[in-house]
Order: structure tokens, then sequence, then C-alpha cells
């Protein structure tokens, strides 16, 4: 049999039907549904007559829309555009008999969060969200990737997904990280070199010791920003962790299958002599703690280095750089860590799990929120917040001055009330520093939880290791 | 789904790279559970000023270019977000093709689903197709699908590739779900399988 990557394995391992023109149909195993790209999909459905082929492996939950303050039980939290898209989802879940973590569910929060924690998300399965950034998944060995909305409403009818083989590009972290430096920074290190193009057409996988070494959090958030290189899907191996965290989920495999399960799932890596279209290698000790100056996820430097000059770069970046400078109101060659913000967010599907809770504990223990700074804290899930609560992070946060609050996407994309005004600058944990991305005039730069901590301390992009 | 064979249009140019989701709509307007009337607010934040009124300089507002069916981009045009509010709003103003150096993968997939067809090309042809489109309304591109062309006013004719599958389902306005149901028996022939050999899944 011919070597094959993981990506080869998954993706054979869900082959429904191909045809003699090569159209392939690729099984899906889950398909996880939010309230901002489904109800199209649902209406479409009606409109044809047709039903959800699987509903139990669909599976529902509100984040993008809602809100996090404390008092968002009282409908008035919420404009009626929101409302009537979290409104449409509660009825179509019901409708259609998928499950369902409503807003008043202690289980809601952020739908890559969610899939995870109650253990929808297994090792080799083929996932799919209506969302970008279900690559976060891949950090279980499984292929998963976004999908518009007339895909949701084609897997929502076939659990299917009428689908091109990517290529395989390998992204090896080899080494140790140095203290400081965590999942963020290799994310958006690989894409400050691939650049957000430079995976287009391909699914990467991730390996290398310092991978190896991460957590499933922290796995999580490399696969996450997969999507922002552009690649289809990122994927890390399964190994004991991975299993590890599965197991006693609520939909995990129970007692019965769990070794079957398991035995499959050691099936589940990439040859060693297996055909990689690109390899991208970078040592974990060469990479520094990284923020973005511009509004493009590749804008990426180390904390210790300077806004760079338009005129630096070449062909159509010249432009866009200057336009970025422009709009973030930087200046060519100030240093990065002197330059001043207003807000810190920490939260997001990239970030908002209960180990980047702790790296931001961790740092503002017994330190207060710059005086005059906006700082909040969005746990991914409800229960993430409980389990922070638990560990007494939540006391922490609060004592230094940030606001708590409920789960949801919030300020990572700014549809529901909490955004940036024109202006405002943000350090933030999120996944996007588009114009406008975190509220219109908003300006973003992209770090990490412990980063973003220290900033909320100092008031400026700050480099984490002085504060260690 | 309409149909797309043959388009003669105005192209507008926008030689930007990463023209991004967020760009092309943003999120204020994704609160909307319908697929209709979003090119309206297609590229607000650039079309728009923030008392809403039109800031002249760019492109669409131009009037060589309000009534543009084609738009020129720089690389990795689409890029970001899933949503394919995206592709409704350009095409609900009325552009029926893009054509750049690349196309982020899930806003390639989108457009095929909607009528519009993407057009990849290397940099040097997307070039010639910027000078064209920088005429104005005077020069009109010629697309061809069936040809698999585009043709400038100068009479130049540029050659793309396209898949099978997508072309035939653009050509014919086709439902691919409708398409995808013909073949169930396999899909559950698959799933019964698949029951035995994963049954936690």
């Amino acid at each position: 049999m011919s070597p094959k990557t993981l990506y080869d394995k998954i993706w054979d391992a869900h082959l429904a039907h191909e045809a003699d023109d090569g159209t392939c149909l690729l099984y899906i195993d889950r398909h996880l549904v939010h309230e901002v790209t489904s109800p199209q999909a649902f209406e479409g459905l009606r409109m044809a007559g047709r039903g959800v082929h699987a509903p139990d492996k669909t599976i529902a939950v509100p984040d993008h829309n809602v809100p996090t303050t404390l008092d968002r039980a009282n409908a008035a939290t919420m404009t009626e555009d929101s409302r009537i898209q979290v409104e449409a989802l509660d009825k179509n879940a019901k409708d259609f008999g998928i499950h369902y973590y409503p807003v008043s569910d202690v289980r809601q929060g952020i739908v890559h969060i969610v899939g995870p924690e109650q253990g929808w998300t297994l090792p080799g399965m083929t996932v799919v969200c209506g969302d970008s950034h279900t690559a976060t998944h891949g950090a279980f060995g499984a292929l998963a990737h976004g999908i518009g909305t007339s895909e949701v409403e084609h897997v929502l009818a076939t659990q299917t997904l009428i689908q091109q083989k990517s290529k395989n590009m390998k992204v090896e972290i080899t080494g140790k990280l140095a203290p400081g430096v965590t999942a963020k920074d290799i994310t958006l290190s690989v894409i400050g070199k691939t650049g957000t193009a430079g995976g287009t057409g391909f699914v990467i996988e991730y390996c290398g010791e310092a991978i190896r070494d991460l957590s499933m959090e922290g796995r999580m958030t490399v696969c996450n920003m997969a999507i922002e290189g552009g690649a289809r899907a990122g994927l890390i191996a399964p190994d004991e962790k991975t299993y590890e965290y599965c197991k006693g989920r609520p939909h995990a495999p129970n007692a019965e299958q769990w070794d079957t399960a398991v035995a499959w799932w050691k099936t589940l890596y990439s040859d060693d002599d297996a055909h990689w279209d690109e390899v991208l290698t970078i040592a974990g000790e060469d990479i520094a703690p990284v923020v973005t100056w511009g509004t493009s996820p590749e804008d990426v430097l180390p904390i210790t280095a300077n806004v760079p000059a338009a005129d630096s770069f070449t062909g159509g970046k010249v432009d866009a750089a200057q336009r970025s400078l422009d709009y973030m109101g930087l200046t060519a060659g100030t240093p990065l860590n002197e330059v001043e913000i207003d807000t810190v967010f920490i939260g997001s599907c990239t970030n908002g799990r209960i180990e980047d809770l702790r790296a931001a504990a961790a740092i503002l223990k017994g330190k207060k929120v710059k005086d005059g700074l906006r700082a909040m804290i969005v746990p991914g899930s409800g229960l993430v917040r409980a389990q922070a609560e638990e560990e007494g992070l939540a006391d922490i946060f609060k004592d230094a001055g940030f606001e708590w609050r409920l789960a949801g996407c919030s300020m990572c994309l700014a549809m529901n009330p909490d955004q940036l005004s024109p202006g405002e600058r943000c350090a933030a944990t999120s996944n996007r520093n588009f114009e406008g991305r975190q509220g219109r005039g908003g300006r973003t730069h992209l770090m990490s939880p412990a980063m973003a901590a220290a900033a909320a301390v100092t008031g400026k992009l700050t480099d984490v290791r002085e504060m260690m | 789904m309409d149909k797309f064979e043959k388009l003669s249009g105005v192209a507008a140019p926008m030689p930007m790279i990463n023209i991004d989701t967020d760009m092309i709509i943003p999120k204020q307007f994704l609160k909307t559970i319908k697929r209709s009337g979003l090119g309206v607010n297609l590229f607000d934040e650039m079309r728009f000023d923030d008392d809403g009124n039109e800031i002249p300089e760019f492109v669409l507002n131009q009037p060589a270019y309000r009534d543009a069916e084609i738009l020129v981009a720089g690389d990795n045009f689409g890029c970001g977000s899933s949503r394919e509010h995206a592709p409704w709003a350009i095409k609900d103003f009325g552009i029926r093709c893009v054509i750049a150096p690349s196309f982020a993968d899930i806003f390639y997939n989108n457009c095929f689903k909607n009528g519009i067809l993407p057009i990849a090309l290397p940099q040097e042809q997307v070039d010639v197709l910027m000078a064209e489109a920088e005429k104005g309304s005077n020069a009109r591109i010629e697309i061809d699908l069936e040809a698999q062309t585009v043709g400038t006013s100068d009479g130049e004719v540029i050659s793309f590739e396209v898949d099978a599958f997508k072309k035939h389902c653009l050509m014919e306005g086709l439902d691919d779900i409708g398409l995808t149901l013909e073949k169930i028996s396999s899909v559950e022939d698959f799933e019964a399988e698949a029951c035995i050999a994963r049954p936690w899944v």
C-alpha cells in the first residue's frame, strides 16, 4: 500500500462516492451550526420540502450575536435583528430535531469550544461548520473546515459535501519553545512566514516536538488559525494527550467502544515516507512572543521589533502595508513596545479556553489594569467560565479590574454590543485584525493571552517576558 | 440558481491584495435571515462615510463603474470569514464575475453556489485586465464560460481553468443538493458500513 498522510487516511475513510469525473462526496461525521450562517440553509430545506439527513450528527449553539453581559437573560440586551437570528436557531433546532445548547444552557459557548468540550469532536472525524474557524477541531486529528451557507444546506440535506482533494503541507516546529512563547506565537509566526494565501489549496499538518509538547488547548489555538494562512484545514495527529482529553466527555465513545476507537485512532498518523507537496520547518527556539502591526494576520513581528516601513515590502504589499499603517495610525520605526492601547480583549475560539485564562491570570495576579483602560475577559463557554471561577481565576481578573463576562464570540467579530469605537486600539487574543473587524475604525493587535494580560497592566504593547 | 454562460460587461478595477470578506460585507449586515438585498451594503465601509454618504473616490461610486458586472482584484480575494453573505452582496449589486490572481478557498466555492464565476489567472494576465478595467465604461470585457475565455476590447483572448463539474453546474444553473440526493443510496450504504466500523461516530 502506498504511504499516506494523515489527511489522506481521513479522506479515504470518508469517501462516500466518487463519480467518473472525479467529483467526490465526502461523508460528514459532525455538523456544527450557529445562528448567523444557518437561517437561509434551513429556509432552503423548507422551501424544497427536504429534511435533515442525520439530525443526531448535527449540533447547534448560538454564539456570534449573543450579548456577554451578565444581564443577557433580559431580551432587551439584544438588538431586534440579533434576537430574530437567535430565535430562528431555537426554532430550527426544535423543528428539525437537532442537538441544541440554547443561550440559557450552562454548556452554551462558542461553537468551536463547545464541540470538543462535549466530546462531539473526536480523532479521525470529518467536522464542518458554517464558520471559517472550524479548523480548530483539527487539533484532534479531525478533518475540519469552514463552509458557506449553501454547503451548510447541502450537509443538512445529504450529510455529505462535494469536495476536491487538497494538497498536503507539513509544518514542523522543532525543539522547545522559549519561556513566554505560546501556541498563539507559533500559529502567528507560521502565518508570518507563509502569508495569508500561502496555505491556499492545502491541508496543513502541524508536527514536531514543539507541537507534541502543546496541550490540547494549545493545539486548538494552532489549528484555529490555519484558515488565516489560507489552508482548508489544519491537522495534528492524535496521541495519548488527545485520548486523555476525549475520555469521559458526554459524547465520547462509551466504555464498551473505547478500546476499538483508540485502536483506530492509533492508525491516524502520516506514514514516514508519505508525500508532501510542501514542507515548512521552523525551529521552536527561534519563535518569539509576537504581535500584529497591520490589518492582515500575516503582518506579524516579534514584540521587540519596530513598526515596518511600507517600502520594505514588494509587489502589491507595498500599497497594502501603507494602507494598513494609515488605518492603524502607526509610523514606521516606532518600537512596537511603545504603542499605547485603549482596550484589552481576551477570549474567542482562538484563545477562550481554560488554559488561556490560566495564562492571563498568571500575569495578572496581584496586579491592576492600567487606569482608564477598558479590559474584558470573555470565556469561550459557560463551562470554561464555571471552571475559571472554581479555580479562583475569575477573582484574579475582577481584582485586576477586568470585566468578567458570559460566553460568546463577543469582540472577536463585534456582532454583539462588544465593539471598538473608531480609532480605539485593542490588544486582542482573537484571530483577525482586518479593517473594521472589531468595530468600524477599530485597531486590532493580535497576540497571546499572556501578552494581552501584560498589555492590560502597562497600557501598551508589552514583552510578557519582562513580567515573568 | 441563475445560469452563467456568457457575460459582456464593464469591469471595475480593485488592485488591492487581500480583500477580505469583512470588507466585502461588514458584520452588521450579517444579521439577516435572507439571502437577498445585500447589494446596497457591498463594500459598505469603503463605499460610504460615517454619515452614510458615498465616498466619491471609491471605484463603485464612480460614474463609469456604477453598473460594473465584473470585478478585477488583487491576490487572495475573499479571504477571511466563510460568510456567504459576501457572494450574496456581490451578486445582488450586479457583479457576476470576479477575476484575481488567487481566491480564498471558501469564498471561491461559495461563488459557484450563487451563479458567480470566479476566475483565477496569473498576475501578468490580471495586470492586462486591470489595465483594461482602468479604461472605464468604454472597455467591455467578454467572458465565455463554455470556451473558458476572457476577451478584452483590444481583441486579446485569455484562457482560464475551471473545474468541469463546477462549470457544468454553473452553465446549467443546477441545484447540487438535488444532484447529490440522486446518489443518496450510495451515501446510505457508506453510512451502514461506517456504523459497523466506527460505531461511536
